[in-house]
């Protein structure tokens, strides 16, 4: 099976193993993700305004891109997929929106939101199945005691994201479960590590993030994991916490038994 | 269009006449303590067209667009989405810009993910 995957710019940088492990454990699954050509960086960040469509166009460009390859897409980074999938929604529900966005581009046949579009963990859990992965996990996370760190923009808005109940989430404690181990139930796991803010605002980002890592320590987790390099980021650098933070993609691959093998 | 108001209103899609007032969006706000003016207020006084206020204050860069607001409010309204259209009308004038990429260099460390800087540049430039 080929899906079209969008690693995002940071994915190429630095956030190299949450890629490389999600490509490897992948593969291990029998999925081959392709990257569509000229793909271009997502922005970060949705613009939720009404009278914007430019910042918009590189998300709708590679949601047009799956289209013609006649795939879904796949992303891994959670603010491309919040980015990718709040354009598909308002492409599909705002009619200026996909008008200018279809001007602009120049598309023919137009894009008016045809794309499915996965993240990983949706992958795993629609296309693969938990119980499949389960079956296909050789290194078993054994008694680990893990905290599944959602953050804000993998659930939110629920309207467009449509992943996961936005409050009370299972997919990410499914996983963990599905790879042997242990989730940790907390209630800052759907919180804002602080994000962005962190560029001119330590402070504030060192609260929130200090706040994620104390709920997690304090319900008994031995480390938390995530699919954001920006909640990463935060979480190890911003909390002063020493709880280990990994990538979900690097722990699929140590429980599939890819991991070693691609260090060496 | 001259109007302020019918510029953020505009901008913004939604009606801030929907809110019932119930606070939500303030409790549940992660940067509510950072805030001069707090989610609420951003709807009630672009409601009153008390927008000029709201421009000026540092306030539109503490919000982190997490979303809870938006997920939280019962009435629609989207809070984030209020003050995301009051920094776009700041960010939008003439020399208004935020952040810089002059800037950047003395804010890098060795992890910083690209992330970071692409997003910010949404959030406080034009």
């Amino acid at each position: 099976m080929i899906f079209t995957y969008y690693p995002g710019c940071t994915l190429r940088t630095k956030a190299k193993d949450l890629d490389r492990y999600a490509r490897l454990s992948a593969e291990a699954l029998g999925i081959t993700l392709e990257e569509p050509e000229n793909w271009q960086c997502c922005g970060g960040a949705y613009s939720n305004v009404n009278d914007e469509a430019a910042t918009k166009l590189s998300a709708a460009r590679v949601l047009n891109s799956a289209k013609e390859l006649g795939r879904p897409l796949v992303t891994v980074c959670s603010a491309c997929h919040n980015v990718i999938k709040q354009t598909n929604y308002d492409i599909q529900h705002n009619a200026t929106l996909a008008y200018k966005v279809n001007n602009y581009l120049g598309l023919d046949p137009q894009y008016n939101g045809e794309t499915t579009v996965y993240h990983y963990l949706e992958m795993l859990r629609d296309v693969v199945g938990f119980d499949k992965l389960a079956e296909k996990v050789v290194n078993p996370l054994k008694g680990k005691k893990i905290a599944a760190y959602y953050g804000c923009l993998l659930l939110r808005p629920s309207r467009a994201l449509s992943m996961d109940d936005p409050e009370n989430p299972t997919i990410m404690e499914d996983f963990i479960r599905a790879i042997g181990a242990d989730p940790v139930i907390y209630s800052q796991r759907v919180e804002c590590c602080g994000g962005y803010i962190t560029l001119e605002d330590k402070a504030q980002a060192s609260k929130r993030s200090s706040a994620v890592m104390t709920d997690a320590e304090e319900n008994g987790a031995e480390m938390v994991v995530t699919a954001c390099p920006l909640c990463l980021y935060n979480l190890k650098k911003n909390s002063g916490s020493q709880l280990p933070v990994v990538y979900i993609t690097e722990l699929l691959a140590e429980a599939l038994g890819v991991k070693e093998e691609s260090n060496e | 269009m001259s109007n302020i108001k019918d510029a953020v209103l505009n901008s913004y899609g939604k009606n801030v006449r929907k809110c019932m007032k119930c606070g939500k969006c303030s409790a549940t706000c992660p940067s509510y303590d950072e805030m001069e003016y707090h989610p609420h207020q951003f709807v009630s006084m672009v409601e009153k067209g008390d927008i000029e206020t709201l421009m000026k204050s540092e306030s539109i860069f503490k919000c982190l667009t997490c979303y809870a607001c938006v997920e939280r409010c019962p009435r629609n309204v989207e809070p984030a989405r209020v003050i995301e259209a009051v920094r776009f009308a700041q960010l939008r004038k003439q020399g208004n810009n935020h952040l810089i990429p002059d800037m950047i260099p003395d804010m890098l460390d060795e992890d910083l993910p690209q992330q970071a800087i692409v997003t910010a540049f949404r959030k406080y430039a034009k």
